[in-house]
C-alpha cells in the first residue's frame, strides 16, 4: 500500500472518528455560550447511544433509533436545565451526576431487556443501521489518481450522520451569530443581567441552550451505537464527552474552530490505531499503550500551554441571581 | 398642586410617574416602606438617601426588576401592572443601573439592539437599529461609534450607550441609578448636560444618587428616602445641601471634617521610581515617586482604574513591582522581591484595602475572627500554637466599643453587618496596632453618611498621633477635606500635586489627563514627551 493510499484511510477514519466529537462539542458550545457548563456531555451521549441501538433493534428502523436517542438526551439536558437553571444548582455537580445516572442505567436497563451482559442486539444492516452513502460516481472516478482516491475513499462511503456533523458546524456559526437567537444566547452567556433588563427570560434562553444541547448529544450518541457500531456496548462513549469539551475549550468557544479541534483529536486517535505497535527499525517496539495514551497526552499537552489564554464566557457557571 | 412652578399646567402635564403605598421586603428586611412618589411631566426628579436607604429597591420596582408586595403604580395617570423590565420598556421606562448591563465583548450596536432586534434574523434589524441609531446620535448629541467592541470604551462612554439603549426603545422616563459613580468631574458635567438637553427635549429624569452635590446642580424637585421611607420632597430651588443631609441621615452631620494644620515630620514612607504591572503585562504604575511624612495625609485622587490600586498593593507587598524602591521608615523594602503583607505589618505598615469583601474581611467569619486576620500570630492573641480566644474576643469587644460597631456583638457573622460597620472592623484592625504608616484604599466606598463622619475622624486622628497616612479615594470630596496633599494619577502616572486648597476644576483637568504645566517639577524631564493621551 502506497503512502498515500495509508495517509488518505487515516484521513477516512479521522473523519468517523472525529464526527462523535464534533456533535458533542457542538452540543457543549450552545449550552457554555448560554452560561452553563455541562460535564455531562459524557453522560447525556451515552444514554443516547443506548436508547438509540435499543429502539433501533426493537423497531428495526435507525431513524426511530436517533429519535429516542435524541429525545433522551433531551431529557438528561433538562434535568440539568432544572438543577442549574430553575434551583441554581452547582453546574459541576449536577454534570457529573448525570454521567453516574447514564453509566449505570444503561448497563442496568440493557441487561434487564436484552439480557446479553447489558449490549443491545447487534443491529442488522437492513435499516436499523445508518449505512454508507455512496456518492454518485464514486465508483467510477476511484481509478482517477489523487482526486478520485480522495472522493471515493474520504469524501464518499460515510453514513449520513457524518454529513449531518459537517452541516452543523456552519449551521451553529450560522444561528450564533446571524440570528436573534444567537445574539441573545451569546449574551445571556456573558452578562445575563444585561438580558434580563433588556426585558428577555435568562430563564426561557437559558433552557432552549440546553435542550439544542441535548439534541446535539443525541445525534453523537445515535452515530456511536446505530452507526459507527451496531448496537451498544457498555461505557461505549469512553471519555469522548470529556474529550469532546477539551476540544471545546482548545477551540475558544468558535464553531469552525470546533470542528478542527475535533479532526485533530480524531486523526491523533487513527494514528494511535493505524500505528499500534508499530516497530521502529533497529531500536524497539513502540508499545501500543503508547500509541492510545497519545491523544489524550497531546489533550493535556495543548490545553496546558499551546492555546493561549482561552477566555471562557463571562457568566459560565454562575447560576443568575437578580442583584438587590 | 403644581401651582408653585412657574410654567407647569397641572392640566397639560400630569404626573409621569406616581408611586402609592409601595411595600417591599426582602426576608426580615424592610427595604421599601409606604412609599410615595410623583415625578412631573418633563422634570429632572432627584432620589437621595444613604446606602441602603431604599433607593435602588424603588426603582426596580418600577423597571419591574421586582415586583412591590403592595401599592400602585401610575405611568402617565394611568394606574399600570410592571410585572418584567418588559412591562416597563413598553410604558417608555427605561433604565440606566449603577453596574452597567452591557455585554462587554459586544459591539455597541449589538448592546443597543439586544431584545429590540425585531425579526428573528439579524441582517434586517442591523441595518434598521444603524440608521435609528445614528439619528439618536444626531439628535442628542451622544457620539458613539456603533461598532465599537463595548470593553475597549471609556465608562463614560459605555454610560452614553446606556442612554442609548433606552432610548432606542423609546423610553420618555429615564431612571438613571448613582451614574457618577465611574465619571470623572468633566464627564459627569458632560453627563449633566445631556440630561438637561434630554429634559428640554420633554424626557422625564429619575436620578438616583448619593452625592448632595448632583442634586443641587442638576434636579427640579428632590425626594430623600432613610431606611426604607420616604422622608421629604423638596424643589431643589428651596432646599439647602445642609437640610438634605440633615433628612438623609435624620440628624446634623458635619458634611466637612474640620482639621487643624498638619505638623509633618520625618519621611516615613518613600517611594521611589515605582513601576507596576498587572496581570497581563500592561503597565500600570509607571515610574512614580513621592513620599509620606510623619503627620500628614497625602491624597491620591484619579478616576478609578489610573494605577491607584496596583500602587498601593505593591507598596502593601501584596502585589510583586517591576521596578523600584520603597523605603519604610528608614528601612528599604524590597518590593520587587520578598516584601509580604505579613512582613511588612511587622514592620509597622498597616493596609485597609480598596475593596474589603474582597481583600479586607472573610464574611463568613465571626467579628473576633476577622478583628485578629493578619495580626493573628501576635502574642497577645495565641497561646501556644492555640488562639487565645478569651484574649481575642476582650480585644474584639474594646475595638467594637472604641469604634462604634453596631451591632455590638463580636460573635455575630461579619457577612450580618452592614458595609459602614464592616469598614469599621477592617479599620479598627488596622489602626489599633498602632502602624507607623497606613495605606487607606477607599475608606468610604459603600459606606453611609454617618460612618464616613466617624472614619474620616479617625483617619485625622491617626495623622494627628503622628502617623504618616496615605489616602486612596476616587471620592474627589473626600480627598479634598482630608489630605495635606494631594497627587493625582493618570495613566499610571502622577499628573501632578496640589495642596488641599485646589479646587474641584483643577484636579478635574488633572484627573482627565489634561497635562499639568503650571507646576511639575518632577515631571519636568518628561516634558518633550508628547502626551497623546492628553489630546483626546
Amino acid at each position: 500500500m502506497g503512502a498515500l493510499e495509508t495517509f488518505i484511510l487515516i484521513l477516512d477514519s479521522t473523519v468517523r472518528l472525529s464526527i462523535p466529537l464534533m456533535f458533542a462539542a457542538l452540543a457543549g458550545l450552545y449550552s457554555e455560550r448560554a452560561g452553563i457548563f455541562d460535564i455531562g456531555l459524557e453522560g447525556k451521549m451515552l444514554a443516547a447511544a443506548f436508547a438509540g441501538a435499543a429502539a433501533a433493534a426493537v423497531y428495526g428502523s435507525a431513524w426511530i433509533g436517533l429519535f429516542f436517542a435524541v429525545m433522551v438526551s433531551i431529557g438528561l439536558a433538562l434535568v440539568h436545565g432544572f438543577a442549574s437553571i430553575t434551583h441554581r444548582g452547582n453546574q459541576i455537580v449536577s454534570g457529573v451526576a448525570i454521567n453516574f445516572i447514564a453509566a449505570g442505567t444503561t448497563v442496568i436497563l440493557g441487561q434487564a431487556w436484552f439480557r446479553q451482559g447489558g449490549r443491545t442486539p447487534p443491529l442488522s444492516a437492513d435499516g436499523s443501521r445508518f449505512t454508507a452513502i455512496e456518492l454518485p460516481f464514486a465508483e467510477a472516478i476511484s481509478g482517477v489518481p489523487v482526486v478520485g482516491l480522495v472522493y471515493s475513499e474520504l469524501i464518499s462511503g460515510h453514513s449520513i450522520l457524518v454529513y449531518l456533523a459537517f452541516l452543523a458546524v456552519p449551521f451553529t456559526w450560522w444561528v450564533l451569530f446571524r440570528t436573534r437567537f444567537g445574539l441573545r444566547l451569546r449574551a445571556v452567556g456573558e452578562n445575563p443581567g444585561a438580558v434580563d433588563t433588556a426585558g428577555i427570560s435568562v430563564t426561557w434562553l437559558r433552557y432552549r441552550a440546553v435542550i439544542c444541547t441535548g439534541i446535539l448529544c443525541g445525534f453523537a450518541g445515535a452515530y456511536l451505537s446505530v452507526a459507527q457500531n451496531a448496537g451498544f456496548v457498555k461505557d461505549m462513549t469512553a471519555g469522548k464527552g470529556f474529550i469532546a469539551l477539551a476540544a471545546l475549550i482548545f477551540a475558544k468557544w468558535k464553531p469552525v474552530n470546533v470542528m478542527f479541534a475535533c479532526l485533530l483529536f480524531g486523526f491523533l486517535d487513527a494514528v494511535a490505531i493505524r500505528f499500534a505497535g508499530i516497530e521502529i527499525p533497529g531500536l524497539f517496539e513502540v508499545p501500543p499503550q503508547f500509541m492510545q495514551a497519545l491523544p489524550y497526552i497531546l489533550t493535556v499537552v495543548l490545553l496546558a500551554g499551546f492555546i493561549g489564554r482561552a477566555i471562557p464566557p463571562k457568566a459560565g457557571g454562575q447560576p443568575y441571581v437578580k442583584e438587590r | 398642586m403644581n401651582k408653585f412652578l412657574p410654567g407647569t399646567d397641572p392640566l397639560m402635564a400630569p404626573y409621569a410617574i406616581e408611586l402609592a403605598g409601595i411595600n417591599k421586603s426582602f426576608g426580615a428586611v424592610h427595604a421599601n416602606r409606604d412609599i410615595d412618589l410623583a415625578v412631573e411631566q418633563g422634570t429632572i426628579h432627584g432620589i437621595i438617601g444613604e446606602n441602603g436607604a431604599g433607593k435602588s429597591t424603588l426603582m426596580s420596582i418600577l423597571y419591574g426588576f421586582y415586583q412591590a408586595d403592595s401599592g400602585e403604580i401610575r405611568v402617565g395617570g394611568q394606574p399600570v401592572t410592571i410585572n418584567t423590565p418588559n412591562d416597563a420598556i413598553a410604558l417608555g421606562i427605561g433604565m440606566v443601573h449603577q453596574h452597567f448591563m452591557l455585554v462587554e465583548n459586544f459591539t455597541v450596536l449589538e448592546n443597543v439592539m439586544l431584545g429590540a432586534e425585531g425579526a428573528q434574523l439579524l441582517s434586517g434589524g442591523i441595518a434598521r437599529a444603524r440608521a435609528e441609531l445614528e439619528r439618536l446620535e444626531r439628535e442628542y448629541a451622544l457620539e458613539v461609534d456603533p461598532s465599537a467592541i463595548i470593553e475597549e470604551l471609556p465608562v463614560g462612554l459605555q454610560q452614553r450607550v446606556e442612554i442609548l439603549k433606552a432610548l432606542y426603545r423609546g423610553a420618555e422616563i429615564l431612571i438613571l441609578d448613582e451614574p457618577t459613580g465611574v465619571l470623572t468631574p468633566p464627564e459627569a458635567d458632560h453627563l449633566f448636560r445631556i440630561l438637561r438637553q434630554l429634559k428640554e427635549q420633554g424626557k422625564t429624569i429619575v436620578l438616583i444618587t448619593h452625592k448632595l452635590r448632583e442634586i443641587m446642580a442638576v434636579t427640579d424637585n428632590v425626594s430623600v428616602m432613610r431606611q426604607g421611607e420616604m422622608v421629604a420632597t423638596r424643589k431643589t430651588a428651596e432646599t439647602s445641601v445642609e437640610e438634605l443631609a440633615e433628612l438623609m441621615v435624620g440628624r446634623r452631620v458635619l458634611l466637612r471634617v474640620e482639621k487643624g494644620e498638619a505638623s509633618p515630620g520625618a519621611v516615613k514612607l518613600a517611594v521611589e521610581n515605582l513601576t507596576v504591572r498587572d496581570s497581563r503585562g500592561v503597565t500600570m504604575v509607571d515610574d512614580v515617586s513621592f513620599e509620606v511624612r510623619a503627620g500628614e495625609i497625602v491624597g491620591i485622587a484619579g478616576v478609578a482604574g489610573n494605577g491607584q490600586s496596583q500602587l498601593i498593593e505593591a507598596i502593601a507587598g501584596i502585589r510583586r513591582a517591576e521596578n523600584g524602591r520603597v523605603t519604610l521608615d528608614g528601612e528599604p523594602v524590597s518590593v520587587t522581591g520578598e516584601a509580604d503583607p505579613a512582613m511588612l505589618r511587622t514592620r509597622g505598615m498597616a493596609h485597609v484595602p480598596e475593596d474589603r469583601h474582597h481583600m479586607g474581611l472573610v464574611l463568613q467569619f465571626e467579628e473576633n475572627e476577622n478583628a485578629i486576620l493578619g495580626y493573628h500570630a501576635k502574642d497577645s492573641y495565641v497561646n501556644g500554637p492555640m488562639l487565645d480566644l478569651a484574649s481575642i474576643r476582650r480585644d474584639a469587644a474594646e475595638k467594637i466599643e472604641k469604634y462604634d460597631i453596631r451591632p455590638p456583638n463580636c460573635r455575630l457573622k461579619t457577612a450580618n453587618f452592614s458595609g459602614g460597620n464592616q469598614q469599621k472592623i477592617v479599620l479598627a484592625r488596622e489602626m489599633e496596632q498602632d502602624p507607623a504608616v497606613l495605606i487607606v484604599g477607599q475608606p468610604t466606598r459603600g459606606v453611609d453618611v454617618g460612618a464616613i463622619e466617624f472614619i474620616h475622624k479617625r483617619i485625622i486622628e491617626m495623622r494627628d498621633a503622628g502617623k504618616a497616612v496615605l489616602l486612596v479615594s476616587v471620592e474627589l470630596d473626600e480627598i479634598r477635606s482630608l489630605s495635606d496633599r494631594i497627587l493625582v494619577m493618570f495613566a499610571g502616572r502622577i499628573a501632578g500635586e496640589r495642596g488641599p486648597e485646589a479646587t474641584e476644576g483643577e484636579l478635574g483637568l488633572l484627573m482627565a489627563g489634561v497635562a499639568d504645566e503650571t507646576e511639575a517639577p518632577r515631571t519636568k524631564e518628561r516634558s518633550t514627551e508628547p502626551e497623546t493621551e492628553a489630546a483626546e
